[in-house]
């Protein structure tokens, strides 16, 4: 492991990949500031700047950077603005608004600063320590369990992610894999479903899917109604301090949502989101009582408990995509995508094959945090200035670059086309409150799935696998208990507030 | 009937036309050597047509109640909303589709950053023709340059 880190800085610590990291976190604090504008639609539009790169170690730090940039730059929106630029950062205004309104803004980012920066770094160590470990289990995995593993993962996915109805969220993760099944596959050479269009040869374009299902609606859903979006950024942002007082009491509370915020980063279809309401609700229950009344009115223990369990969801939801392949979040989904596009595979052999990108993105983490305070804090009150562009400007330019990605990533104006069909269809699906994140991640692990599967029934000559391996047979028993039992669902913390980007 | 039903419905005319494609007519053009396989190409796609069919008539059929919920935008009062500025960005980026290649990377996208904010309600024209000039340069240099993809700065009449 030693060895491995050192692999992982000297790849990390190359003035490329800082630059990439600076940069990445900018840019991403820049736009996930911008109300209704989450780290999904971010990445994706991202993600041909990442590609053309070539990179695959560079461009996966870029990506990471913007990730926590957007969720940092969430949290900065929602406490000055009480405008959550992303769902996992709604509980932060629960707290941080009222701390802004009582003159203490700058306090409010400080603390918001310190516990991301804690809960980032407490979960790049727990995931440095973690992901070899799950790593060495699942290289004991066949093509059997893979499949069976992406189907519980899909599974949770509906279960936990969708909008209230478990039905919706599944019918969503078909269409996506149905959609993946578009075109010439990896394992017959025969064209599918592409109803002679040349333009399908090649099957969809996951990036022309990513920015039409997120970044275009978004786009639509300002123009359509602008009163989402609060306006009126409080003046002066001044006294960045906090006492010592202050970050005793705090410290508690980071420990313990830095571990929990991990772990429930890690479960498929559980991310950020939850990990934050959850953080919210645990450290508000423990607290003494005179201390629990101050939630909600400005407490520091409030807005500290779900920024640091966002940040370390963030890094907890790595641990499935890097170790097996999977993602458990819409945004990983999204950086899968951009890691097969570099001919990246990610799961158990990545520690093995490309250890320089497996450490290098995990040394990047602890970078990424650390520009986040140094470069980010003392620069908040002038990046907090893009809040007052005129959306007259904005909208056009969010527009401009999704149109944009799709047309790098592909080069042909059909896909332009295909963009704003998709665009649209998405926009009324989630009129009627259908998930759009698990049709892209059905859409992303389908070819994958599908190739397991195929490889399992040629392994075995038919569908006896599934009851020949126990351990593909226990994976398929807890997918199916995951979609029967709906009872989870109500558990599930919502955050349908205004303004707030679907998932994480 | 709400519209995730209708949408249901939609949906589930996709899904018998899918399962319909991968039961009956896509077999037809396999190889005979690969009728031997365990898995043919359609065998997946089958699966999926018939878990979404099963999907697509719970949601229509209504047996899962969930509450209804308003979410951002309640598209029952759609002419509520800023419908005809939507609408108008979307005719632009078809035009921005069609026009990319014939009429130049440079004249296209500053002309859809402005028509954009026009749509949107802007009337600073000095200052909106600055700020597209300005980013149609810097992406197109960025792109062009920086990450090595062509695009045809001019129309195709002056050469570009």
């Amino acid at each position: 492991m030693l060895e491995g880190i050192l692999i992982g800085l000297q790849t990390a610590l190359s003035i490329q990949n800082i630059l990439m990291v600076i940069g990445g976190c900018l840019i991403g604090t820049f736009i996930g500031m911008l109300p209704g504008l989450g780290p999904m639609s971010i990445i994706s539009i991202m993600i041909p700047v990442a590609i053309s790169m070539g990179d695959p170690a560079a461009a996966l730090i870029l990506l990471a950077g913007v990730y926590y940039g957007a969720i940092f730059g969430g949290s900065t929106s929602s406490i000055l603005l009480n405008a959550p630029g992303v769902a996992g950062t709604v509980a932060s205004s629960f707290d941080g608004y009222p701390m802004a309104r009582q003159g203490k803004a700058g306090k409010a980012l400080t603390i918001a600063a310190i516990a991301s920066f804690c809960g980032g770094t407490i979960g790049a160590i727990l995931l440095m320590i973690f992901a070899p470990m799950l790593s060495s289990v699942a290289l004991l995995f066949h093509s059997a369990e893979y499949f069976a593993l992406m189907v519980v993962g899909l599974s949770a996915i509906a279960a936990f992610a969708g909008t209230g109805q478990v039905a919706k969220a599944i019918m969503m993760t078909l269409l996506g894999l149905i959609m993946a099944t578009v075109g010439e596959g990896a394992l017959f050479n025969m064209p599918r479903f592409t109803m002679g269009v040349m333009d399908l040869q090649s099957g969809f374009g996951f990036i022309t899917l990513a920015m039409a299902m997120f970044a275009l609606p978004e786009a639509l859903f300002l123009v359509l109604n602008p009163g989402r979006s609060a306006d009126g950024a409080s003046g002066e942002i001044k006294d960045l301090r906090i006492t010592r007082a202050e970050a005793r009491s705090i410290a508690p509370v980071i420990g313990r949502q830095s571990l929990q915020g991990f772990f429930i980063g890690v479960l498929p279809g559980a991310g950020a989101t939850i990990a934050s309401f959850l953080g919210y609700a645990v450290e508000r229950n423990i607290a003494p009582k005179h201390e629990q009344d101050e939630f909600g009115k400005g407490s520091i223990k409030g807005l500290a408990a779900p920024e640091t369990a966002n940040n370390a969801a963030c890094t907890g939801s790595f641990v499935p995509l890097l170790t097996l392949g999977i993602p458990g979040s819409g945004t990983t989904a999204i950086l899968l995508g951009a890691l097969i596009a570099l001919n990246v595979t990610p799961g158990p052999r990545l520690m093995l094959d490309d250890p320089q990108i497996f450490w290098a993105v995990i040394i990047s983490m602890y970078i990424g945090n650390l520009v986040l305070l140094i470069l980010n804090l003392p620069l908040i009150p002038y990046i907090a200035k893009i809040l007052s562009v005129p959306r007259t400007f904005l909208i056009p330019f969010i527009l401009f670059f999704t149109l944009m990605g799709a047309y790098i990533g592909q080069n042909n104006a059909t896909e332009l086309l295909m963009l704003v069909g998709f665009g649209v269809c998405a926009t009324i699906l989630r009129f009627a409150d259908y998930p759009l994140a698990p049709l892209l991640i059905g859409f992303i692990l389908g070819g994958m799935m599908e190739n397991n599967f195929s490889r399992s029934m040629q392994l075995y000559d038919g569908i006896s696998f599934v009851w020949e391996r126990p351990m593909t047979l226990g994976l398929l028993v807890i997918a199916a208990l995951l979609v029967i039992l709906p009872s989870y669902r109500n558990r599930r913390a919502r955050a349908r507030a205004d303004g707030v980007a679907d998932g994480d | 009937m709400a519209l995730d039903r209708w949408i249901g419905l939609i949906l589930l005319g996709l899904f018998v036309a899918y399962g319909y494609a991968a039961w009956f007519t896509m077999d037809a053009e396999l190889a005979p050597f690969m009728q031997r396989n365990p898995i043919w190409p359609s065998t997946f796609p089958k699966v999926l047509s018939i878990m979404g069919i099963i999907c697509a008539l719970i949601i229509v059929s209504g047996i899962e109640k969930g509450e209804i919920k308003i979410g951002d935008i309640d598209y029952r009062r759609l002419g509520d909303y800023h419908l005809i500025p939507a609408l108008l960005l979307l005719v632009l980026m078809v035009a921005y589709a069609v026009f990319l290649r014939p009429a130049g990377f440079l004249f296209s996208t500053s002309a859809f950053l402005i028509v954009g904010s026009v749509i949107l309600g802007e009337r600073r024209w000095i200052l909106m023709i600055i700020v597209a000039a300005i980013a149609t340069g810097v992406v197109w240099y960025l792109v062009q340059v920086v990450l090595g993809i062509y695009l045809r700065p001019l129309p195709g009449f002056l050469g570009g």
